[in-house]
């Protein structure tokens, strides 16, 4: 598994580069992961982010857009403004947490 | 360890990766079955494809108008009528006769177990998925034969259906798309 450098610290990632460790993460980390594809967060992101690491450590599974929405009451539409094109996917790579496995 | 970080690749349709050209996957699904069991792939598939950023149509054709009918879209139902592949979860090894299935009541109790294990599998229902794929922007279109076959108003359709279209609207709608039919 390779290890790459992020901010100037060594993280661990799978191949296609989705964070590893849950514990590697912090929120000045989950800035930079967002502006290296090339998102500026604001407090509507913070909120989703922070509801998907919360639900993660609870879990132990990434929560998919539908969980995002009826449990986190984050509205579908505002995730896909928030992260466009591929909203799950940016979501769970910010928040340092791998693909949401869920189909729905 | 590499120097440059490792970033995944979000590239698509609506955001390509910086010097690349735009990819323009394009996915048409027509929902030809009314029956629950056959109504939940294209609704699946269907979110999966928006979730990834992909331009999604749906087109309801035939039985799959009772996916889009307001009275109906709630009350699909599954029959183990004509299904082979009916197996109890509790005893897969256990054939069931064909014939238990033309017993009254069958069709009722077979279509309750499967809500139940859609629910506890926290998938939504049928009207919920078409609510979530409409606010995902996935396009609705009903097809004009069925529609006037079965006799419909527009008012009878779920809102979220744009148009009741033609074969030949189909044939542009369609172009260069994937298809999948169900």
């Amino acid at each position: 598994m390779p290890t790459t450098l992020i901010a100037g610290r060594p993280i661990d990632v799978n191949d296609e580069g989705f964070l590893v460790a849950y514990d590697q993460w912090d929120e000045k980390l989950g800035g930079e992961l967002a502006r290296l594809i090339g998102l500026e967060l604001t407090d509507a992101h913070w909120a989703v982010i922070r509801f998907l690491r919360a639900d993660y450590s609870l879990r132990s599974e990434t929560a998919t857009l539908r969980r995002a929405s009826t449990v986190g009451g984050f509205p579908i539409k505002e995730l896909f403004e928030l992260f466009p094109g591929k909203p799950a996917k940016k979501m769970s790579y910010i928040s340092g947490l791998p693909k949401p496995k869920g189909c729905v | 360890m590499t120097d440059a970080p490792i970033v995944p690749d979000f590239s698509g349709p609506d955001c390509p990766a910086p010097n690349a050209a735009p990819a323009q996957r394009k996915l048409v699904i027509i929902c030809s079955k009314g029956n629950l069991d056959m109504a939940y792939p294209g609704l699946i598939l269907g979110s999966a494809a928006l979730g990834e950023g992909i331009e999604t149509h749906l087109f309801f054709t035939f039985w799959g108008f009772d996916m889009i009918t307001k009275g109906r879209m709630d009350d699909l139902k599954f029959t183990m009528l004509g299904n082979t592949a009916m197996h109890l979860t509790q005893a897969p090894g256990m054939p069931i006769p064909a014939m238990l299935g033309t017993l009254p009541g069958m069709t009722k109790m077979a279509t309750k177990m499967m809500q139940k294990q859609i629910a506890d599998l926290e998938i939504p229902t049928v009207p919920e998925m078409l609510e979530q794929i409409h606010e995902m922007g996935g396009h609705m279109w009903a097809c004009r034969m069925s529609f006037d076959m079965m006799r419909l108003n527009e008012a009878d359709l779920y809102e979220g259906v744009e148009a009741v279209i033609s074969a030949t609207d189909f044939m542009e709608l369609s172009e260069g798309a994937q298809i999948i039919f169900i």
